[in-house]
């Protein structure tokens, strides 16, 4: 090991260093900002230190340095753009997207790598080690199925691919006979044959395995499969690691496959759902499932534009429950502008957010950030629960089974998800296009609620009288 | 088994436990962000791929690495940016809940 080589290698280690205290102080919004920055600056070193690596060693040709610096100039490109222009509320799908483009390089450099071993001998039977074969074949099939996986969650959340879950034809039986194939060829290349036809064979099963991995899910848990597919593009980085023997690569797989594990447990969690369940596909098809016991027959009380304006704006306490009807609306300057002038009237706003509001943990509170509304008025659930017993009025914005007290009992599909504590307000006004259900496919008791008013409109427009009619008292 | 598989293998899975050690402690209202954060760290994966394009002398493994590197920075680049603005929305908070700025430092 030449004294280059050295430093680079330490490079990489500052590299990683960085990514997990990067990681650490994303744990607290006043940090969170700061550790994003040092870990942009680990991986800068880290990409710095390769390519001093490269130029040193004398390996790489014109052509080379031509590919590697025209590939850096056309993915920085369209990823600076993107990410410059991509509306808040449509975040979500491309995290997905760079988490495709990720998981397709690790596959890519599997691919590569072997086609190349492949070549370079004479066909011996073990002329590739399983030190190198089972990596590679790991590497091909995580990255291949969050290849096509995110792009099919990120054509959903941009609406290019309906959002309902669409059944493959066969559905189960296709999967399994994907999964049998990709057995049976990875078990032939370990046993020590060289075969790229085989290899095309495994990329194909797995490409195929991500879409209808994906496919049968529906919108509203794309959430959980895109924090699934980001641990699984870490996971195959670190196997891309393996293949080429590089340290840095297999500690920030490991640190991103283990953080997206974690996350994932959360968020389904926090939708009282196992991620087996999701990815099995369908709320509805849960067998088990009792049907909602709770107070049958009631009625719901429709309110006017008018009459809610009225209540809100004598009222001394307010809590604001956006969810994901909100963010799809994309009305959270409209509630902002509400909250503002209510305020001026003397009336105490703050908002209840709860773990899953939004499109994924978190979302809400990113997109009422920047609405600017204060940080201070965004309470956590647990926080802000006890405090509904002096509101004197609670507005449900696009929120549906978070608020479902049904949750509370056992036997429905909600039981045991915790919930906002909207009922226990004074009075409820909820802001919803229709009846319809939400996910859970169950309807709301809290809509039958003898406190509650509904206020049938889009959430945008809905917000937009409000301020009007608020205006005009 | 190979010295550097061991190695290899060593560092992987401290790496995996100290990934479950960190994240675990994160409030919910960041996770959206740190789901971003976590997806630009694997644009790591561009170290690979530069290292792939610099020794292909074929035309395929030329095509191959020139996908990798390119979709790696798009990654990196994206990741890291889009991040950024996520984070930055979260500036004015002088008064932000005391409670968990000690459980984040506890």
């Amino acid at each position: 090991m030449d004294a280059v080589e050295i430093v680079v290698r330490l490079a990489w280690l500052v590299g990683a260093a960085g990514f997990v205290i990067g990681l650490m102080r994303m744990n607290s919004p006043a940090t969170a900002r700061n550790g994003n920055l040092l870990s942009a600056a680990g991986m800068a070193i880290a990409i710095a230190g390769t390519a001093v690596l490269l130029a040193t060693q004398g390996v790489v040709d014109i052509t080379g340095w031509v590919i590697i610096l025209a590939g850096i100039a056309v993915g920085g490109g369209l990823g600076l753009y993107t990410a410059r222009t991509v509306k808040m509320t449509a975040m979500p799908q491309l995290v997905s997207l760079f988490n495709a483009v990720g998981g397709g390089a690790a596959a890519l450099i599997a691919i590569d790598d072997y086609i190349r071993l492949a070549g370079a001998q004479t066909l011996l039977p073990n002329s590739i080690s399983l030190e190198v074969s089972i990596p590679t074949v790991l590497d091909i099939v995580i990255g291949g199925i969050t290849f096509t996986g995110s792009l099919i969650a990120s054509g959903k959340l941009m609406g290019v691919i309906p959002g309902k879950p669409i059944q493959v034809p066969g559905g189960q039986l296709v999967t399994a006979a994907l999964a049998a194939i990709v057995a049976v060829a990875a078990i032939y290349l370990w046993l020590g044959n060289v075969s790229v036809p085989i290899l095309f064979v495994i990329i194909a099963a797995s490409l195929t395995f991500g879409v209808t991995m994906v496919l049968p899910i529906g919108g509203a848990d794309m959430p959980v499969v895109i924090s699934l597919l980001n641990s699984f593009t870490g996971t195959a980085v670190a196997m891309a690691g393996f293949v080429l023997g590089n340290d840095v690569l297999i500690i920030a797989g490991a640190l991103v496959g283990a953080s997206g594990a974690i996350l994932t447990k959360l968020m389904a969690d926090a939708m009282n759902r196992s991620v087996i369940n999701i990815m099995l596909g369908g709320f509805g098809g849960g067998e088990g499932t009792v049907a909602v016991g709770g107070p049958e027959g009631g009625t719901v009380r429709s309110l006017g534009i008018d009459d809610a304006a009225i209540q809100l704006a004598y009222a001394q306490n307010v809590i604001i429950v956006p969810g994901y009807g909100l963010a799809v609306a994309q009305a959270q300057h409209a509630v902002r502008e509400l909250a503002d002038l209510l305020e001026q009237r003397g009336v105490n706003v703050s908002y209840a957010i709860h773990p899953v509001a939004g499109r994924m943990p978190g979302h809400m509170n990113v997109l009422l950030a920047e609405a600017n509304v204060p940080y201070p008025q965004l309470r956590e659930m647990d926080d802000i629960n006890p405090e509904f017993e002096r509101a004197d009025v609670a507005l449900v914005v696009g929120a549906n089974d978070v608020t479902n007290p049904a949750a509370r009992r056992a036997g429905t599909p909600v039981s045991g998800m915790p919930i906002l504590d909207v009922d226990h307000a004074k009075s409820i006004i909820v802001v919803k296009r229709s009846m319809g259900r939400g996910y859970a496919g169950i309807d709301n008791e809290l809509y039958v609620n003898p406190k509650t008013g509904m206020l049938f409109a889009d959430a945008k427009q809905g917000l937009a009288d409000l301020v009007a009619a608020v205006k005009a008292l | 088994m190979s010295p550097a598989l061991l190695a290899a293998l060593t560092v992987f899975v401290l790496a995996i436990l100290c990934g479950f050690a960190v994240i675990s402690k994160v409030p919910a209202t960041l996770h959206t962000p740190l789901m971003s954060g976590a997806n630009s760290i694997h644009g790591i994966v561009l170290v690979g791929s530069m290292v792939i394009a610099a020794t292909a002398h074929d035309p395929l493994s030329q095509i191959l690495s020139f996908v990798a590197v390119a979709f790696a920075t798009m990654n990196v680049v994206g990741g890291y940016v889009v991040t950024d603005r996520m984070l930055q929305m979260f500036r004015r908070k002088p008064a932000a809940a005391p409670a968990k700025k000690a459980e984040g430092e506890g």
